[in-house]
């Protein structure tokens, strides 16, 4: 067992150890913000007013150029996700045009050639900003805003990086840095040139179970949207935690019983 | 050691089976009355934890197989894959679907922790000497398919490190053009595997294909394994032979329960990490759809490769590289011979002991280099020479130090026998 920790411990430290260098104009990215999640630990969970905020903030500003390919409406109103009542999430989806298919005429395109949409249902998925890729590379200077889904697993840090990118854009370029054409300096962004202009403002999203005197923060806003990005890359980590305490328990005791056959036979054998 | 037969059929059944088709004979023979030296400690355990091991990844791949689709074509999601988008699937719409997943990708991990201890015994215990050879020449051709199997099922959610990883090591075979001339060989070797002339969407279906027949070729292979085990039977922590019956215990209860207990902890810390760290060994660039056209800044092997991926970038010569790689396999195969010493537990050999310890922490100092980037310092000291020492460490532990320091070295005085080790002089002077 001692050995088993031991090359667990070495291993842990072989991953996780990070290269966090110091403060230079290398463009070398800075160590992330760390923040505090409810879904963190063994008994962590989603908070479904935080992803309801966050869903907020994805849909009034994220959605204008990044898709969310991967998630179909009907999840808004599951168990472990953001908790919208069923005719909550059926307006939401109803509040987006999505791709229809040909009507009973065999067309897909309206006399102006643009493509035929309907109100979306709850077995859709979020439709994306842009048509295809060159639209989207088109719109934004020539880079692809990457679809969010996933962006929380495919990102070392996971909701913490996107907390920091989002709120990385005050920081004050290094001397001796020089930002490149059409690009913003973050430096929580690897090369600290990212094409993503600054998304957030204060008070830029009101939330509406909030006084309406107070005004959401920047931080406020980016992490709310980091939750329902974190909520978006793993639906069903509530589950997973739940199931994962039985299952623990269940092993623990188990193997509590084994251990007690186990001497049982043993007791004459040596 | 196996004996005569004890079974003796109970019922009309039984007894019109056994002149048959004597299966219940071998199960009982094999499984129940198996006598087994009785001084076997925990870190024997680990055959019957990667028989669970097996077990759960045959199980949990076949029903994860039911789901995923091994294409490379793009379908509803733009830049992404039918086999990315057939993953993500089985994370969000099959029932259960994480949790399969996430069981299968940390079982890979789990077994070879397991594995990796158990080979680590046997080099301990010195449970390859004569006249357990083959056993172990057939345990080092099961590790080679566990890792042939676990690099292609890497590949299959065809994310970033999926693809590139394939990439990387199909390509390896490219050096062999080096010493082919004009032919390139290596490159022919490359393409056949590729089914192309890159990494594309027939790699993923016969890797995806291979991945599914192979584990039943390791369970295949497991059989001889434990033919072969039961033929000289098990060695013990004392590394001396079973001399009489007072030296074993039926295999079952006592190893059967003893067993069942330690694949229960082991069960623990797996369930721990399917639910509370299911990325833990993961990397999240593979949570990215492959991009040909894009290459991750650091493409790193899953962390129980990471020893030999640290040997293989240590070389600059790239087919030296990929020999010394293959050769760090290849050695394990030839322990038997280059091992002169005629004692064969390291319990009663002083010196080997301390040399066996370092190559542990060569080993794990080797996956550390690994996982870092090339040009990796740590303390001002470039961790390529790290990783070349570790190499040398490596190569120099089998092919050097094996071989002499059993020549040398006087060991402590073994023991007389099993019995009196474990139960005393007072107990095993009887023999029953």
């Amino acid at each position: 067992m001692r050995f088993t920790l031991s090359l667990g411990l070495v291993l842990g430290l072989a991953l996780a150890a990070p290269a966090f260098a110091a403060d230079t104009t290398t463009g070398e990215q800075w160590p992330l913000k760390r923040q505090e999640w409810s879904f963190e630990g063994v008994f962590g969970k989603y908070d479904q007013t935080d992803l309801q905020h966050g869903f907020q903030v994805y849909k009034e500003v994220c959605s204008a150029c990044h898709s969310l390919n991967r998630v179909a409406f009907h999840t808004l109103s599951e168990p472990g996700g953001p908790g919208f009542s069923e005719a909550q999430m059926k307006a939401i989806a109803a509040g987006y045009q999505v791709l229809a298919g040909p009507n009973d005429k065999g067309e897909t395109t309206d006399d102006k050639g643009n493509p035929l949409k309907r109100p979306g249902i709850p077995a859709d998925y979020f439709p994306p900003p842009f048509p295809n890729e060159n639209a989207a590379r088109a719109s934004n200077g020539g880079a692809l805003p990457p679809d969010l889904s996933l962006i929380v697993a495919a990102r070392n840090g996971g909701p913490d990086y996107v907390f920091s990118i989002l709120t990385g854009f005050h920081e004050k370029t290094p001397d001796g840095f020089k930002v490149t054409d059409g690009k913003y300096f973050n430096p929580y962004f690897p090369g600290w040139n990212i094409s993503m202009p600054p998304p957030l403002q204060d008070g830029q999203v009101t939330f509406n179970d909030w006084d309406p005197k107070k005004k959401a923060t920047v931080a406020d806003e980016a992490y709310a949207v980091a939750n329902f990005l974190a909520w978006t890359s793993e639906p069903h980590l509530d589950d997973r935690h739940r199931i994962g305490v039985g299952v623990m328990v269940f092993l623990i005791v188990l193997s509590g019983l084994l251990y007690l056959s186990y001497r049982q036979v043993w007791k004459d054998a040596h | 050691m196996s004996g005569p037969s004890t079974y003796v059929p109970q019922t009309g059944f039984t007894r019109w089976l056994d002149s048959r088709l004597p299966l219940l004979r071998f199960s009982h023979d094999t499984m129940m009355t198996f006598p087994t030296p009785r001084n076997l400690n925990f870190w024997y355990a680990f055959g019957a934890i990667l028989t669970f091991c097996l077990g759960a990844q045959i199980v949990t791949g076949i029903v994860l197989a039911m789901h995923f689709d091994p294409s490379g074509a793009v379908g509803a999601v733009p830049g992404s894959s039918l086999a990315f988008d057939s993953v993500q699937s089985i994370m969000r719409d099959v029932n259960y679907g994480w949790m399969l997943r996430y069981l299968h990708a940390n079982g890979a991990s789990m077994f070879f922790l397991a594995v990796y201890i158990h080979m680590f015994r046997g080099l301990y215990y010195g449970s390859y000497k004569a006249p357990r050879e083959i056993l172990w020449i057939l345990g080092v051709i099961i590790y080679l398919l566990m890792v042939i199997t676990a690099f292609m099922g890497y590949v299959l959610p065809w994310g970033q490190m999926s693809f590139w990883a394939a990439t990387v090591i199909t390509n390896l075979f490219s050096s062999l053009d080096q010493i082919t001339g004009g032919i390139k060989a290596g490159s022919h070797i490359a393409t056949w595997l590729w089914g192309g002339f890159a990494v594309g969407d027939p790699t993923l279906n016969r890797f995806f294909s291979l991945h599914y027949l192979l584990p039943f070729v390791i369970a295949g292979v497991v059989g001889l394994h434990i033919w072969a085990l039961h033929v000289p039977g098990n060695n013990n922590p004392l590394g001396i032979d079973v001399k009489g019956p007072q030296d074993t215990l039926p295999f079952h209860p006592y190893y059967t329960s003893k067993d069942a207990f330690y694949v229960g902890l082991f069960a623990i810390l797996f369930a721990f990490l399917v639910f509370f760290a299911p990325e833990f060994v993961g990397n999240p660039d593979n949570n990215i759809p492959a991009n040909p056209l894009v290459t991750p800044p650091d493409i790193v092997p899953e962390w129980y490769l990471l020893p030999f991926y640290a040997m293989l970038r240590s070389i600059p010569q790239k087919l030296i590289g990929v020999l010394v790689l293959g050769g760090a396999i290849v050695t394990l195969a030839f322990i038997p011979w280059l091992d002169t010493s005629r004692v064969r537990s390291n319990r009663f050999r002083p010196l080997m002991k301390q040399f066996f310890w370092l190559f542990v922490v060569d080993c794990l100092l080797l996956g550390y280099c690994g996982a870092l980037s090339v040009d990796a310092a740590r303390f001002g000291i470039p961790m390529v020479w790290v990783a070349r020492l570790g190499t040398a460490y490596y190569y120099a532990f089998f092919w050097v130090i094996m071989p002499v320091v059993g020549l040398i070295e006087s060991p402590k005085p073994l023991p007389d026998s099993i019995a009196k080790s474990v139960l005393g002089n007072v107990a095993a002077a009887p023999a029953e």
